[in-house]
């Protein structure tokens, strides 16, 4: 975390791109929700590091995309596992950081095979930050950036 | 001169033959706990396997290996598929050969188990299941012939109880070795590769611990004064161990750790190994204590490198071996032992025999080892693939998984529904 205090004076820092506009505009937050597969995990980590993304949640989940189903064997009982283990992201960020936190997950999570996830982007009606009551990009802008 | 049987010690070596027995699922429970979730299976089954393949080689070739007169290099084939093995008690001792030999055979399986510490994380079951077999009679038994079965160390004056030469510093130099040839796991050194339930470990050493009392009491193959020294030794030396490792702990990090205190019960118990039998119960605890030094440091100093030996054998078995084979050459003490002397004591030539052994040992697993497995991989690979790795070796291996919570899973009827077992599709 040693270079957010560079990067508020870092001109060409994506947040720094856009002068300030109106609400109504495009300071829009977005939620970036990714799968990925858990052995990805950390690489993501990584990747979102980089593209200095903050401010992560992750949980382990279970889902089924279309690869193709592991067999399992127990004593005499042969199952299908429909479900896979994944790793979902969520990542709410303000809208010049959309882009990069995509390119992010894409690079950290593709393997090329069938089961390498999704990501889903969705507008978020409001962000509170509970700590101070900020709001919206304020609320996801990362504590002394 | 052949000793009858004594009713006395043939009760108490088949109670020990089954405590050493029980030690490989508590090594197993112990491995399992220390890799991550994806590949408990495998590595609890690796010491498995060894129950299974060096069991069998053992009444195949490997007994015969050890313990037949054959030379000072390696024993003769004459108890090969176990012939001559019965019931009249083994020469010098009270006990039934056939328990000698069953007692003896949980010392290879044990061994053989510890060696898998290694190479968990991405070793082919397969190749494994043939290393074991093969390792068990080309390195195991050769070199329980030296200390144990008449062969140069033994008849030159090395003094290891319990299987300093044979199992500890056995497993812990072929451990490297195998580390080595196999190589590093996909992750290492890039990713905290964490230890996924640390209470596994804490009762694995603890059953280990457990078993280490029929492991070294039973060395004596008796009830006599030498087996109950052993048994007592095996007590006192760990618990030095433990508190030297807190205190090792309390100097490097401030706190004292579980899996910390898991490590320095093996430590303990494998350092007093060799010298169980031949030093008094004070030098015990010394030994104890000082065994943790040596071998934490190897700790400390492994995951600096780049060798993944992954569960630190050499350190816990290889170094703390080779400490205990080194002790008693200054340490060992005719009144407590009956048999000889170390240099504190007056006798400078029983140090000198055992640092052969410590010498010869390790060189003698590492290079055997070495070429062993650079043998198997000329037949077949032995590493799992970087994506199967990935995906964990329960699944790509087994066909199970150790948490499996069934949801999703769909049963397929006894008509085989699904035709093929395709896992996930290769990469086109």
């Amino acid at each position: 975390m040693g270079n957010l205090g560079q990067r508020a004076n870092d001109p060409h820092s994506p947040r720094r791109k856009t002068p300030r506009r109106t609400h109504e505009e495009d300071e829009r937050v977005k939620l970036v929700t990714a799968i990925v597969r858990p052995e990805k995990a950390n690489d993501v980590l990584e990747a979102l590091y980089r593209a200095e993304v903050r401010g992560i949640s992750i949980s382990r989940v279970q889902g089924h995309g279309g690869e193709l189903d592991a067999v399992e064997t127990y004593r005499g009982t042969t199952v299908k596992m429909t479900l896979a283990d994944k790793v979902r992201f969520e990542i709410a960020v303000s809208e010049p950081f959309v882009e990069p936190t995509i390119q992010a997950l894409c690079e950290g999570a593709r393997t090329g095979e069938v089961g390498d996830g999704k990501i889903f982007v969705v507008p978020l009606e409001r962000v509170v930050r509970i700590r101070t009551g900020e709001t919206d990009d304020l609320a996801v802008t990362p504590v002394g950036a | 001169m052949i000793a009858a049987v004594d009713a006395g010690d043939t009760a108490w070596m088949l109670a020990a033959t089954a405590l050493v027995l029980l030690m490989t699922p508590a090594l197993g429970l112990f491995y399992c706990g220390l890799v991550r979730e994806k590949n408990t299976l495998n590595t609890f089954m690796m010491s498995l396997a060894a129950l299974a393949v060096a069991t069998v080689a053992w009444a195949l070739v490997g007994y015969s290996l050890a313990f037949d007169e054959g030379n000072g290099f390696v024993g003769g084939l004459d108890h090969a598929l176990l012939q001559g093995v019965g019931f009249e008690p083994r020469e010098g001792s009270t006990i039934p050969h056939l328990l000698f030999m069953a007692f003896q055979a949980t010392f290879c399986i044990v061994t053989v188990a510890l060696v898998s510490g290694a190479v968990v994380e991405r070793m082919r079951f397969g190749a494994f299941l043939v290393f074991a077999g093969l390792w068990s009679i080309a390195v195991y038994a050769v070199l329980a012939h030296w200390a144990f079965g008449g062969g140069w160390l033994m008849e030159n004056g090395t003094l290891d109880f319990a299987g300093g030469v044979a199992v500890e510093m056995g497993s812990g130099f072929s451990a490297l070795a195998a580390a080595l040839v196999v190589g590093a796991r996909k992750d290492h050194g890039r990713q905290a590769l964490l230890p996924h339930n640390a209470v596994y470990v804490l009762v694995g050493a603890g059953l280990l611990w457990f078993g280490w009392f029929g492991f070294n009491g039973g060395s004596g193959f008796s009830t006599g004064n030498a087996g109950v020294l052993a048994f007592v030794n095996t007590l006192l030396a760990p618990a030095c161990t433990l508190v030297a490792w807190f205190a090792l702990d309390l100097l490097r990090g401030r706190q004292v750790t579980a899996i910390g205190a898991a490590t320095a019960i093996i430590v303990g118990c494998v350092a007093i190994t060799p010298a169980g039998g031949y030093v008094s119960p004070g030098w015990a605890m010394a030994l104890g204590a000082l065994a943790a030094l040596p071998s934490y440091a190897v700790i400390v100093w492994r995951p600096r490198t780049r060798v993944d030996e992954t569960l630190d054998v050499l350190a816990a078995h290889g170094t703390a071996g080779l400490t205990g084979i080194l002790f008693i050459g200054f340490f060992a003490q005719r009144s407590w032992n009956g048999v000889a002397d170390g240099l504190v004591y007056g006798d400078a030539g029983t140090l000198l025999w055992q640092v052969v052994a410590a010498v010869v040992t390790p060189a003698y697993a590492f290079g055997a080892t070495y070429l062993l497995l650079r043998l198997v991989g000329g037949l077949m690979p032995l590493r799992a693939s970087d994506r199967d790795q990935a995906l964990g070796m329960d699944v790509v291996q087994h066909g199970e998984e150790a948490y499996a919570s069934g949801e999703g899973a769909i049963l397929i009827g006894p008509d085989g529904a699904v035709e093929k077992r395709v896992l996930v599709p290769e990469p086109a």
